[in-house]
């Protein structure tokens, strides 16, 4: 009775995953996962310490906050602390060439709507075309910008909005 | 429903000879030409005047009897009460004038209506006097009469009237006051329109955005999606028959066509690339819409009716947005192009692109004026405010001065300027507006949080 449910019910959360971390939610990189309650895998799931290699449970925690990159205001260029994290990404994914992975592009607070959803898209992309210059099959990686509309740091002030124009990776489990 | 034809008679009749009841303030910077008596409070419909000097005298309707109707105002006598106070509500929130409402005037007879007592409205120091009557028709339907009459010249000034069905009582109060307004600024009207935005709650990281639409006053507010998906940018059709708009239905941003008569709605295009700042043309028969392409975006048009989408923009930059002229031959569109953005105008099929914006900072969100003669904008420079230049960029001015305000959007007539304003740290977000003096500056009543307003043209 139970289980069918909870099957579709992971079903569902997959899905919504899968659909690039749309939506009204909040960017789901932050805390790490609560993992294994949210799984479809019924065998390991029970695993007491660690997250799952190759979830991307496992994928935040082996990135040590290096899952999302950081631009200046208005920018999009990748300097050398972005090539880094990217790489360390890079190489998660050549790890497990079965994943796939969303980049979300995001802005601060202080532009127009319209323009930070292109600059978010532009962002993610920067961050897409590293990955693939390292060998990461384009295929494997999708985009999505979030403009200024899902800000990660909630103050109005330069130490936050330069925490909130990112681009996060969020592998799809 | 008949239309009042309203020519822009210069008015001379309007010389106020006495002053109004209310109580002079001695408000700075009164305009040059500030009549003799009771000078003051600023708000002016053009710079030149000062008609908030003028006092208006708007009474409860009259009836010829008091019936029943299905309008949620109740009986004609109720009916009566509110229409009058719609049309001073109207008149009054926009800064344009002082009028004096039905809660502070005895109702006249119904047969006053055409025959106004003049001695009386003289000795209350009207200057102005809307009245009129309603009426209930056997086949339910509601009928309106709207005259206004100069008081000191004991001379009616104009008239028109309206049958509407019992919901739509709150339009004929609206025709109503903008005869009024028409006939006293010389300019177009506007209050009988709508406004499409977007209602936010929730805290500044997860805000539900949803769609909604409301009267130019606030009236007649609802919601059309449920906050599921982020929707952003609304745009209504010059026939208000649907709404253009982005939503993160179904995850990614695309933009969706709301059909009002069906309440459902379908994606413009289908495509892999998204798709943002859904635009429509003045005719309804182009639809604008960005689209980027490996992070590169650039501005296309559609036939609303369906066919193949042109492309406009091709800088390897952000090309976006974009607003048509009035007589739909150029539009004004965003880039960085330059490096920053700034304000660029095209003809409508994306040839001769030039930059308009030289003022420093950055230029985004024009929108053309559907009086043609000047372009609203957002300015950045630090904070982010409303500004209007003329169409070659010239007489660049501010006309708001806060922490975050962007995306203006014009009233029907080109006299007014509705934007957003965020707060600073809570990210709450209000829909203001502005009038072009940038004097009449105040916020909308909303039932929750609001932005990205978008006012539709004058209805029919």
């Amino acid at each position: 009775m139970t289980k069918p449910r909870m099957r579709t019910l992971a079903l569902l959360l997959t899905g919504a995953a899968a659909l690039a971390a749309c939506a009204p939610k909040a960017p789901k990189i932050l805390p790490p996962d609560p993992g294994n309650a949210v799984s479809t895998d019924t065998s390991g799931g029970g695993g007491v310490q660690g997250p799952v290699p190759g979830t991307q449970a496992d994928f935040v925690a082996q990135m040590m906050g290096q899952d999302t990159i950081y631009f200046d205001t208005d920018k999009y260029n990748i300097d050398a602390a972005d090539q880094a994290a990217l790489a360390a990404q890079a190489q998660w994914l050549a790890k497990y060439p079965g994943k796939k992975a969303t980049i979300e592009g995001h802005c601060d607070e202080r532009g127009t709507r319209e323009y930070n959803l292109a600059l978010g898209e532009r962002r993610a992309n920067a961050a897409k075309n590293y990955l693939v210059s390292l060998g990461i099959d384009a295929s494997r990686i999708s985009t999505i910008s979030q403009g200024k509309e899902h800000p990660i740091a909630l103050g109005s002030d330069e130490a936050s909005w330069s925490k909130n124009r990112r681009a996060v990776t969020i592998t799809i489990d | 429903m008949k239309l009042p034809v309203l020519t822009a008679l210069a008015l001379v009749l309007a010389a106020p000879l006495a002053a109004q009841q209310a109580a002079p303030s001695p408000a700075p910077a009164p305009p040059p030409a500030a009549p003799a008596a009771d000078a003051g409070l600023s708000g002016a419909v053009s710079d030149e005047s000062d008609w908030q000097d003028l006092g208006i005298a708007i009474p409860a309707f009259a009836t010829d009897a008091d019936v029943p109707t299905q309008a949620s105002a109740g009986s004609t006598a109720a009916l009566g009460y509110s229409v009058a106070a719609v049309i001073t509500a109207d008149l009054k929130n926009n800064g344009l004038f002082k009028p004096v409402g039905p809660d502070a005037l005895p109702r006249p007879a119904f047969a006053e209506v055409q025959a106004p007592a003049y001695a009386g409205w003289r000795s209350r120091s009207a200057e102005m006097l809307v009245q009129g009557y309603v009426r209930a028709g056997a086949d339910g339907q509601v009928t309106v009469g709207c005259y206004l009459y100069d008081v000191a010249l004991g001379q009616q000034l104009a008239k028109a009237g309206w049958t509407v069905a019992p919901g739509d009582w709150r339009r004929a109060a609206h025709k109503c006051a903008d005869m009024v307004y028409s006939r006293l600024s010389g300019e177009s009207p506007f209050f009988d329109s709508r406004i499409a935005y977007i209602a936010e709650t929730g805290p500044k990281d997860r805000r539900m955005k949803r769609l909604a639409i409301m009267d130019s006053d606030g009236a007649n507010h609802r919601y059309l999606t449920t906050g599921q998906a982020t929707a952003l940018t609304p745009r209504y059709s010059p026939d208000y028959k649907s709404i253009l708009y982005l939503s993160y239905f179904n995850g990614q941003p695309r933009i969706y066509i709301y059909n009002l008569e069906t309440n459902t709605q379908r994606l413009l295009l289908s495509s892999q690339n998204p798709v943002f700042a859904p635009r429509w043309s003045p005719d309804g028969k182009w639809v604008l819409y960005s689209m980027a392409i490996a992070g590169n975006t650039d501005i296309y048009k559609l036939p609303s009716a369906g066919g193949a989408s042109i492309k406009l923009t091709d800088s390897p930059g952000i090309d976006i947005g974009g607003s048509f002229s009035p007589d739909g031959s150029r539009i004004v569109f965003e880039s960085d192009r330059s490096g920053s953005q700034q304000v660029y105008v095209m003809n409508a099929d994306g040839t001769d692109q030039k930059r308009i914006s030289f003022f420093g900072g950055r230029s985004a969100t024009p929108e053309w004026s559907p009086r043609g003669d000047q372009i609203a904008f957002t300015h950045i420079a630090g904070n982010l405010r409303i500004g209007v230049m003329s169409p070659s960029g010239g007489e660049m001015r501010y006309l708001t001065d806060s922490w975050q305000d962007e995306a203006p959007t014009w009233a029907p007539n080109g006299r007014i300027i509705q934007f957003f304003r965020t707060a600073r740290g809570s990210g709450k977000t209000g829909i203001w507006q502005v009038d072009l003096t940038g004097r009449n500056e105040r916020k909308l009543d909303t039932p929750v949080d609001g932005s990205d307003p978008a006012w539709g043209p004058l209805r029919p």
